[in-house]
């Protein structure tokens, strides 16, 4: 079958078709499960339990807000993020000495479990809102330096020394090869590290907090409210899918001259 | 006759102790103002080493390579260099990509107006020879190997280089479309009248394209023997089917077996045929 050829192509209908598939076929075995009563409710609330939770928080609990809040601390802690990791990794990718001194402390340090920063981070930092952007900042920090270095490193050498041979200085190496060159890695870099920083989210809210989808899961969680639970890690997931295929989105459109078939 | 490029003694050495290896040991040779020289030899025998040093990319172990009797301490734009693949910049479609030097303060120096004129003149002079008005505005994901290399090597012509360095550039062209470029090459180098350093494993290209030809052997790479082609400087393709141009094949492709230890290789194979045969 020519679907099942190794990287073979199917038809963008029959791609959104399976795709939707993936997607009903679980929800469905979820709805089934919940009706047929084998379940307590308590542990696994049927899906129209969790769609009225999200309406009742819409009108009555300030889901806007919390979505809101959350949004701001995620793309926070990452904007950050990716403004000193850009400069550092492209300086790691480009040059041996700053690798030798940066990326061996950088492999240390990113092994440490973000969540064991959080009683420092109150020492340090306190307890308000850069608190929570503090956390997230720690969580995808340093995993995005090392792939924008691996990202600056990927640049074919052929690219560097045939801009060199044609008279470039190093600073006009990196302006006009290196950085144009891998920017669709990097577009790509940010956003893996974007679902990253999302899966921070909870963690960060830990931190004294009082609104935010992670606030209303670990609160949801205190009083047994298995519904909302699951309303919140649906919202998580719904925002992180939307923010992603923006992504891909932007990446299409910034860069034609990766698709080899539409002459533009 | 002016020397344009010239080795003295060069050796290049690559890493130390047990990882020692001499790419490049005592290599003296002179490429005259526009001659074209052909460097060929089985591979380890340190071409692309001594191409790479002539262009800066790399740096002389030993010995000294002079451009126009000046030392070379880095790439320059005195000497373009054109590479396998991969150097075109795949975000830059092909005139952006011959252009790309006047992007370089290197080029820009003294920039009036009279000089845009004549640089964009210069680019479409060259898009024209080379061929490529029709997909002047093509990215270079969506052209074919063959053009994707006349890009290259107009855009190293672009800032009138005196010296044009070949790394294998035809190596992952089909036949049909090497004949093509070997042609062109040749009609661009006589209307440009610039230098050419061209490396490639393949004699019949080393010989098609070179007024002279330099064989080189391996372990350590040094220059094995140089040879003046005995044809007529405007070359065809029914040359290549000349007694003088077959001779010389024949005796360059015995040095690079013998070199290389490729006849020893040869020889055992031939006997084990002979064994199996019995």
């Amino acid at each position: 079958m020519r679907a099942w050829k190794i990287r073979g192509w199917i038809s963008p209908r029959s791609y959104w078709l399976l795709a939707g598939a993936g997607l009903a076929v679980p929800l469905a075995a979820w709805t089934l499960l919940v009706a047929s009563g084998a379940v307590n409710p308590v542990f696994l609330p049927g899906p129209l339990d969790v769609l009225k939770r999200i309406v009742t928080w819409f009108n009555d609990d300030a889901l806007m807000s919390d979505i809101g809040i959350s949004t701001f601390r995620v793309v926070a802690g990452w904007a950050l993020s990716a403004i000193v990791a850009l400069p550092l990794g492209l300086l790691i990718g480009t040059f041996r000495v700053v690798q030798a001194v940066l990326e061996p402390l950088t492999d240390f340090i990113r092994y440490m479990p973000a969540v064991a920063f959080i009683p420092l981070i109150m020492l340090w930092i306190g307890i308000d809102e850069s608190a929570k952007v503090a956390v997230i900042f720690i969580g995808t920090f340093f995993q995005m330096v090392l792939m924008v270095a691996e990202d600056v490193r990927r640049v074919p050498a052929a690219q560097i020394e045939a801009a060199e041979t044609m008279g470039a200085t190093r600073a006009e190496v990196l302006e006009k090869v290196i950085i144009p060159s891998a920017k669709p890695a990097l577009l790509d870099t940010l956003r893996i590290t974007m679902g990253w920083a999302w899966t921070y989210l909870v963690v960060a809210e830990l931190v004294a907090a009082n609104s935010g989808l992670g606030y209303a899961i670990i609160k949801a969680q205190r009083f047994l409210q298995t519904d909302k639970i699951f309303a919140g890690i649906l919202l998580i997931g719904a925002i992180g899918l939307a923010m992603d295929q923006s992504f891909r989105l932007l990446h299409r459109l910034s860069f034609p001259w990766l698709q080899p078939r539409n002459q533009s | 006759m002016t020397i344009a490029i010239s080795c003295r003694a060069v050796s290049k050495i690559f890493g130390s102790g047990r990882k020692r290896v001499e790419a490049l040991t005592d290599v003296t040779l002179d490429v005259a103002e526009g001659e074209f020289v052909t460097l060929v030899g089985a591979s380890g025998c340190g071409k692309s080493t001594l191409l790479r040093l002539m262009a800066g990319l790399e740096s002389c172990s030993g010995g000294v390579i002079e451009s126009s009797g000046v030392p070379i301490r880095g790439p320059g734009a005195d000497r373009a260099m054109v590479f396998q693949n991969y150097s075109l910049y795949p975000w830059l479609n092909v005139m952006q990509n011959i252009k790309f030097p006047r992007q370089l303060a290197a080029h820009t120096k003294d920039r009036t107006s009279a000089d845009v004129e004549s640089a964009s003149g210069r680019a479409d002079a060259l898009l024209n020879v080379m061929g490529l008005v029709p997909v002047r505005s093509a990215y270079p994901v969506q052209l074919s190997g063959g053009m994707q290399q006349r890009t290259a090597i107009a855009r190293a012509l672009m800032t009138r280089p005196k010296i044009l360095l070949m790394d294998e550039p035809f190596g992952a062209l089909d036949a049909q479309t090497r004949e093509v470029m070997h042609d062109l090459i040749l009609h661009v180098c006589a209307l440009e009248r610039c230098t050419v350093v061209f490396v490639t494993h393949d004699v019949e290209e080393a010989i098609y394209l070179g007024r002279r030809v330099v064989v080189m052997a391996p372990r350590p790479g040094r220059i094995d023997s140089i040879y003046d082609v005995p044809l007529p400087a405007n070359r065809n393709q029914e040359m290549k089917h000349s007694e003088s141009f077959l001779k010389l094949k024949l005796q360059i492709l015995d040095r690079i077996r013998t070199t290389s230890g490729m006849q020893t290789d040869l020889e055992l194979l031939r006997k084990l045929s002979q064994q199996s045969t019995l």
